[in-house]
């Protein structure tokens, strides 16, 4: 009965196992821990984290290996992007946690148990080489962050904030599976090395093959969420609690690159020309509407929303310029430096969403664009890091946004879009008026309340390092850029 | 030679100094640190007199040179030398600096570590951007210098301060932004290259170079400011602290110009003789318009903003006629500015630190208060109207004379704005310093204090020795700019 059942080779995901059964262990523990206690989980949460590293790092051959019969794959650039993702929870845990011990309804052990599994399914993303892999990563990811915005149960914001996540996220999947089937039945497989290679032989029905693309590209944008499938951005963020914004706002960016280059670049390179198109249209509009309409908004964490969905749009300018008339040449120029751009809006996001961390306390959310006024007075340290973030966001140097902003630049303008660099220069300045009003409200603006900011050591500490991080990495950013570029040459 | 990597010292300095000054934190400790920023810009200025007095003259081109990898991803390097052309504003700006931590020291009592370290920090990244000979170092430093300015004029500016400070960053980056993908689109013309000296050999199609150098154009444009991009530089003139406008006026329009030189002329040489006519056009508006304009100010400030945008006209109109005296004469020119234009920005900062206000109108008869004052205020405002004997009549000078061989309607237009410079200048001294005492905040003025004639004294040698004995300025340019023209006249159409 069991002949044809072969152990598959467990090496390669050996993160995601230790993740998940650890996840299980805490979801244990924590039952057996009072409210008072919590700190055992967070605790745990955070070494399992540093495990997954660990394990990572030790089990990393640099070689692509595939196992569970195809469908999961480990590569450097896997391996990159998951470390960048558990530290990026890392740091996001240790935001976090100050703030959901002030909010009663939050401050329980399935909030780190959550984070991790929706960790995991972002690990799961970042490894899929199948098309059902990716939709369970994908869908376990969802879930819990569903749960998550959900939390502060008493809230009516998070509420509707986590129903509008849930319905619009439950279309996205069905978008984006419904593609799936198409390319399915236009290939005959589900695998995406092997729809590569399928499609490399030709022969494919290419009409089923297109519309399959159209629904897997929204699918992608939603998930991205780039405009005209990104309505149900700054509503989450903004009603999401700050911590689950936080995280929503960070790590689930490089799963979302990741299923991109699996699906896009990997599963359907020869398909270049109209993914690319669609890409572009893509990431103009995300880039006018989102610079535009952030300048509107008197919430910060709207405004960041919008700035996400601006960010979002520049990235893909990087993938856009993969293949140009048939020749990629360029394709691992773009390719590394869209993820370099992804680790670098991460790490600054990251940063903007433990500012408001940092202001709020308990019934006191700082997320409204006034909360920050004066923020010089109270303390100029951390204005002076807001001010450093604010600046990244918007591609000033020294700070590493602007090497961002600069290798996907020269990738577009390398592939010979210089009408697409130019129009994405113009929005950057439109998007610097906002980022430059937080700075304006920081240092020329009298503060409107002057309590001290009530911040433990530890949140002070790890916020300055985030922002200390983003300006060294600007003046030092070929560590990571060649990293991006390393992992991506030993993984096309 | 000296074997110290000066032109390091030079830019991270102040920058080191700046920090430590931000680092004294509250203004409970202002005092330490303004003798800390004043440390500081002293060291600053220190390390870059050995720039001056180890030049090798007859050398044209880049000495001091520091070469070290930045980012090898992108064949960027930390590329620094300074040639005959840049090593003045390196000298220049570090003697502004402490002319300006100096001018804050009694009239800035809020956020005083902040306001000195935001003026080191800038100085050492307009350090970085006249001594870069890599394209994406330079534009590193052309950017990031607009952070403190933008705080300077925002935070410690007038009551109009935050429009400026918007107006002020949006302009210059809208500018800069196009002139980095022109930055980007020469990498990949020269095969992987962001080395301005490999881009001055390298050869551009006609049709390219005009591009290139419209997107460039822009860049500088705003910066110097040329007509029409100009409405910037009035604002943030009026809303600045004093500092901020001696900077601005000393130092940063430079950068614009200065842009001209090392990357229009030289890498995109047909295109500036092809475009040239535009260049001198708006140039000679610039003279002859703006000059008008500045006659009717009412607000002194506003005045000399827009004479220094008259003055800026000169230099961008010497550099595009191609002779060693035009362009000669348009440097000497943008050194004299800087010490003129600084010291009557401080000239007008010392009455309105008194009276607050800055109208014309509100002044009058202050001679018999101020005679110390008035004597200084009048050599510069005699500086500024290019009178003989004054270094601003040198530069005028020599721009004019280029410009009698170019064109005789160009030079006779622009000879005209030395009247229209008397004009306004003398105007406005006559209507503030002369006549009887117009009001009581004038009857209550004292005289300059020590520090302030320090400061004016400072200038007004400064002024005088380069109006008398220009020798070791010009002597010093005269190689590298024959080498720059020398380049221009050759074509890169191939």
């Amino acid at each position: 009965m069991f002949d044809n059942f072969v152990v598959p080779d467990l090496l390669p995901a050996a993160p995601e196992l230790f993740l998940a059964a650890m996840a299980l262990v805490i979801l244990m523990v924590d039952l057996l821990v009072k409210d008072s206690r919590r700190t055992v989980t967070f605790v745990l949460a955070q070494l399992t984290l540093i495990g997954c590293a660990l394990i990572q790092f030790s089990t990393s051959t640099g070689e692509i290996t595939y196992t569970f019969s195809n469908m999961f794959v480990d590569d450097l650039m896997s391996d990159l992007l998951k470390l960048f993702l558990y530290m990026t929870v890392l740091i996001v845990l240790f935001y976090s946690r100050g703030y959901i011990i002030e909010r009663e309804a939050m401050n329980k052990g399935e909030y780190y148990v959550l984070a991790l599994f929706a960790t995991l399914g972002m690990m799961v993303m970042i490894s899929a080489n199948h098309f059902l892999t990716i939709y369970m990563g994908l869908e376990l990811l969802s879930l819990s962050l569903y749960a998550m915005v959900a939390m502060n149960r008493e809230s009516v914001v998070s509420t509707e904030a986590a129903m509008k996540y849930f319905v619009l996220g439950a279309l996205a999947s069905g978008l984006l599976l419904y593609g799936m089937s198409m390319i399915y039945g236009a290939t005959g497989t589900l695998e995406i090395t092997g729809v590569a290679e399928r499609l490399y032989g030709g022969g494919v029905n290419k009409s089923v093959l297109v519309f399959g693309l159209v629904f897997l590209v929204s699918g992608l944008a939603f998930k991205l969420g780039v405009v005209p499938f990104h309505m149900w951005i700054p509503d989450v963020y903004h009603g999401a609690p700050t911590s689950v914004t936080l995280f929503i706002g960070s790590a689930p960016k490089l799963a979302a690159f990741a299923i991109v280059m699996r699906l896009l670049v990997n599963g359907l390179i020869t398909m270049a020309q109209d993914w690319q198109m669609m890409l572009i249209i893509l990431a103009v509009l995300s880039m006018a509407i989102g610079n535009l309409a952030a300048i509107a908004q008197t919430n910060l964490k709207r405004m960041l929303a919008y700035s996400a969905i601006s960010h979002m749009g520049f990235m893909l300018l990087g993938i856009t310029t993969g293949v140009v008339s048939g020749d990629a040449r360029y394709a691992l120029n773009a390719y590394s430096s869209a993820m370099f751009y992804v680790i670098a809006y991460v790490l600054t996001s990251t940063a903007s969403f433990g500012m408001i961390l940092l202001m709020s306390r308990a019934g006191f959310e700082a997320d409204n664009l006034d909360d920050f006024k004066g923020l010089n007075k109270r303390s100029p340290w951390f204005a002076g890091v807001m001010l450093m973030i604010m600046f990244s966001m918007a591609g000033v140097p020294f700070f590493i946004g602007f090497f961002a902003k600069f290798s996907v630049l020269q990738a577009v303008v390398a592939a010979g879009y210089m009408w697409l660099a130019i129009v994405a220069v113009l929005f950057s300045l439109i998007g610097a008026f906002y980022y430059l009003r937080v700075v304006k409200l920081m240092y020329f603006d009298a503060p409107l309340d002057e309590t001290p900011i009530q911040a433990g050591m530890d949140m002070r500490i790890l916020l300055s390092a985030n922002g200390l991080a983003i300006g060294l990495l600007g003046v030092f950013p070929q560590v990571i850029m060649s990293l991006c570029a390393y992992a991506l040459l030993r993984s096309l | 030679m000296s074997t110290y990597p000066l032109l390091s010292f030079a830019i991270w300095i102040p920058i080191v100094a700046g920090l430590v000054v931000l680092a004294t934190g509250s203004d409970r400790n202002a005092p330490l640190a303004r003798m800390l920023a004043l440390f500081g810009s002293i060291a600053a200025f220190l390390v870059t007199i050995p720039l001056w007095t180890g030049f090798d003259i007859a050398n044209g081109g880049m000495q001091f040179v520091e070469l070290k990898t930045w980012i090898p991803r992108f064949n960027i390097n930390y590329h620094l030398g300074v040639d005959g052309i840049s090593m003045l504003f390196v000298v220049l700006n570090a003697f502004i600096t402490i002319i300006v931590v100096a001018a804050g020291w009694e009239v800035i009592q809020n956020k005083v570590a902040q306001y000195n370290a935001a003026f080191l920090i800038m100085s050492g990244l307009m350090n970085g951007i006249f001594t870069s000979l890599d394209g994406v170092l330079f534009y590193v430093f052309f950017e990031a210098s607009l952070i403190p300015l933008y705080l300077i004029i925002g935070v410690w500016g007038g009551p109009n301060r935050v429009y400026a400070a918007f107006k002020f960053f949006l302009y210059t980056l809208f500018g800069s932004l196009l002139f980095l993908l022109a930055l980007m689109y020469l990498f990949i013309q020269s095969g992987g290259s962001f080395s301005i000296l490999e881009w001055h050999k390298l050869p551009i199609a006609l049709g390219a170079q005009i591009w290139l150098f419209l997107a460039f154009m822009i860049a500088f444009a705003v910066k110097v400011p040329m007509w029409p991009v100009h409405t910037w530089l009035p604002d943030a003139h009026v809303e600045a602290p004093t500092g901020g406008s001696i900077v601005l006026a000393a130092i940063a329009l430079k950068l614009g110009a200065y842009g001209f030189l090392r990357f229009s002329l030289p890498i995109l040489p047909d295109a500036s003789h092809e475009l040239s006519g535009l260049v001198v056009a708006l140039s000679l508006i610039a003279v002859v318009y703006i000059g008008f304009v500045a006659l009717v100010q009412e607000d002194m400030k506003k005045l000399v903003a827009y004479s220094s945008i008259a003055h800026m006209g000169f230099v961008t109109l010497g550099f595009f006629m191609f002779s060693p005296m035009g362009v000669e004469g348009a440097l000497v020119q943008m050194v004299s500015h800087g010490f003129v234009s600084g010291a009557m920005f401080f000239c007008i900062g010392v009455m309105y630190d008194r009276v607050h206000s800055r109208q014309i109108a509100d002044y009058g008869g202050v001679v018999n208060k101020m005679p110390k004052f008035a004597a200084l205020f009048m050599l510069f405002t005699m500086a500024n109207a290019g009178l003989p004997a004054t270094s601003g009549f040198v530069g005028e000078f020599m721009v004019i004379l280029g410009a009698v061989k170019f064109n005789f309607w160009v030079a006779f237009a622009a000879a005209s704005a030395m009247i229209i410079g008397a004009a306004y200048s003398l105007w406005m001294y006559k209507r503030v310093i002369f006549g009887d005492v117009a009001n009581h905040h004038v009857e209550e003025l004292s005289d300059i204090n020590k520090r302030e004639f320090a400061i004016l004294g400072v200038l007004a040698i400064a002024t005088l020795w380069m109006g008398l004995y220009p020798q070791p300025f010009t002597e010093v340019m005269h190689a590298s700019v024959t080498d720059l023209l020398r380049h221009v006249a050759i074509s890169k159409i191939q």
